[in-house]
């Protein structure tokens, strides 16, 4: 019984314990609720990808209606394991965020907090998980709504114009998504995303078609924050409290590529609509401006939360750079990225947050000497910083190889050859880093703090061992992906 | 193809542009979620405007009647004017957050605030 309604239970179990924790108003018990709460889908999600690996693609008829008519709950190896990333991302961020909201917000607005942050989930796994073109701009919405919350609590006034900035972007990019899912709805008449692939597939190609795509693309990469459309993304990560930028780091964006990947590849995979449109050339160069120029940028900050927020910015390029590819290495490398880039973004957040705990805003010249105080979080964020340069041994040298592989598969050794150079301006903001936190005096400021306390320690420091484990061992991550990419690519034919 | 046949469609990317347009051209934050709420009721038209057939009912079967209209998009519609008034709520709420913040709702003197404090 409950097994059969894994799916069904995944978003629901978020969505109630969301109104829970509002009525409750305790910090401390609506912080139980959440922590409860987000295990349980952490357990669900892990669940539902052993099912989908061991005996494929499960389809779960909301309320009993059959799709095409009733909403599909549809998850194949691709969705399945971006909810296992985002379920797990958010489970391991709850005990962690007991003492940094302490210090961030006033307690009396934890659960207020908590609400936000378990509906932002459920949008979250909600856009994952579903196969109706309608439900994914539903949930669209409840997530990002509950994320401009998360953002808008942040310590500094300026968290509130971010926010703000946000919402108009993130609206705007929802409403393109509705325009397009509504379009696409005139020309097949139906909303069940499957069901639409065979439907364009066999229709001739008409010009709503090609309008539709061009809205789905231009409101999805507003969300994911692709290269000109990225404005939004760096105020809001660096004003926002440091548990919102960390949850946000690792799995809102992730989810619009994974929605970017979906339409792309099953939607529009077999439409035959990509023959006469330079798409992917224009993904690909989109993808490149983003690895160059936000790279460049982030070398100039010197908020770290901002340097790095930058640093997302430019870790997305390689994403939407595997899925322009378009080949297996590609998409593998795209996908398998997506999980890397949040376990990396994620480490380096969480420690940035216990900064900001013992020592306060992590701006660069406060930073001096780190390393002599706070040891562990110091060694930690190396790592991810290595990890994000793509250093042999860490995650981000995996999704990296898949990359330059898919270049090279093309016969474009230029843009191997541009892949590794732009890995090198990342050794650029990450070296400012890691010299002002080993070889600075401490400044008296620094002098004075401590090591973090371990209820933070202890989930930063399993994100970052998740970016040195599946640096070494890559089975787990690289093979699901590679059966992600392996599914997507053959129902393109 | 008479240009008044498709009105509506008219109407509706008049609507867009002009929402649009108010978002990036106007600096007051109340006036920007005026024009983003003009840009979405766009769509609203966009959605209703296809499933209507003029004559037609709702699709409820009874004697003399044998044209219905798609209700599907009726009901999409209502689940977004939802979306639509609470992003709106939140989005005035944020306002009125900056104007405690700061004392202004203009956009440029926001920004020039932010620019001293640095």
């Amino acid at each position: 019984m409950i097994e059969s309604n894994l799916p069904a239970l995944q978003v629901v179990l978020p969505l109630i314990a969301a109104p829970l924790c509002l009525l409750l108003r305790r910090s401390t018990l609506a912080w139980l609720v959440a922590w409860s709460a987000s295990w349980s889908a952490a357990a669900i999600s892990i669940a539902i990808l052993l099912k989908v690996l061991s005996s494929g693609t499960i389809s779960y008829a909301f309320g009993g209606w059959a799709p095409p008519w009733g909403i599909e709950y549809r998850v194949d190896p691709l969705n399945g394991f971006v909810l296992v990333l985002v379920s797990v991302v958010a489970a391991l961020i709850v005990p962690y965020a007991r003492r940094s909201l302490l210090a961030e917000i006033r307690s009396r607005q934890h659960y207020l907090f908590w609400t936000a942050y378990l509906l932002c989930l459920t949008g979250l796994l909600g856009v994952t998980i579903t196969g109706d073109a309608f439900n994914v701009f539903v949930f669209l919405e409840i997530s990002s709504l509950a994320t401009y919350i998360l953002i808008a609590y942040g310590q500094d006034r300026r968290a509130l114009v971010a926010s703000y900035q946000y919402l108009i972007m993130g609206t705007i990019g929802a409403t393109f998504i509705v325009i397009g899912v509504g379009l696409l709805y005139l020309m097949t008449g139906t909303l069940n995303l499957a069901d639409m692939a065979q439907r364009i597939a066999q229709m001739p190609l008409v010009r709503p078609e090609l309008a539709a795509l061009a809205f789905l693309t231009v409101g999805i990469s507003l969300k994911l924050a692709l290269f000109p459309l990225h404005l939004w993304l760096p105020n809001a990560y660096a004003y926002a409290p440091s548990v919102s930028t960390a949850f946000l780091a690792a799995t809102a964006t992730k989810v619009a590529v994974y929605l970017l990947i979906r339409f792309m590849y099953t939607v529009f995979g077999q439409s035959g609509i990509f023959d006469n449109l330079p798409f992917e050339e224009m993904l690909i160069a989109l993808s490149l401006a983003a690895m160059f120029l936000a790279s460049i940028v982030a070398v100039f900050q010197d908020d770290v939360k901002r340097m790095f927020a930058y640093s997302s910015v430019a870790q997305i390029g390689y994403m939407t750079l595997g899925i322009g590819l378009a080949n297996a290495s590609g998409l593998t490398g795209a996908i398998v990225h997506l999980f890397n880039h949040a376990v990396a973004k994620g480490a380096i957040f969480l420690l940035l947050g216990c900064v900001a705990l013992c020592v306060g805003q992590p701006v660069i010249s406060k930073m001096s000497g780190l390393a002599k105080r706070m040891p562990l979080t110091a060694a930690g964020l190396v790592v991810g910083g290595l990890s994000l340069i793509g250093i042999p041994g860490t995650v981000g040298f995996v999704s990296k190889w898949y990359l330059v592989m898919a270049a090279v598969e093309k016969g474009w050794w230029w843009l191997a050859g541009l892949v590794v150079i732009s890995s090198l301006l990342a050794v650029v903001y990450v070296w400012r880093l890691i010299e002002v936190c080993y070889f600075r005096e401490p400044s008296q400021k620094m002098s004075e703090a401590k090591e973090a306390p371990l209820s933070m320690l202890i989930p930063a420091w399993v994100f970052v061992f998740a970016c040195i484990y599946f640096g070494l061992d890559t089975s787990t991550t690289v093979g699901t992906a590679a059966i992600a990419a392996q599914s997507l690519l053959e129902s393109m034919q | 193809m008479n240009i008044a046949d498709f009105i509506n469609y008219w109407i509706a990317m008049f609507l867009l542009v002009t929402g649009i347009y108010i978002v990036i051209a106007r600096g007051n934050l109340v006036k920007k979620l005026v024009g983003l709420s003009i840009f979405q009721t766009s769509v609203y038209l966009i959605y209703i405007s296809p499933s209507k057939i003029i004559g037609a009912t709702a699709p409820i079967r009874a004697p003399g009647f044998t044209d219905y209209s798609n209700p599907l998009p009726h009901v999409l519609i209502l689940t977004a004017i939802v979306v639509g008034v609470a992003t709106i709520a939140l989005g005035l709420a944020l306002v009125v957050r900056i104007h405690e913040a700061y004392g202004t709702i203009e956009e440029d003197e926001i920004h020039e605030q932010d620019q001293d404090a640095t």
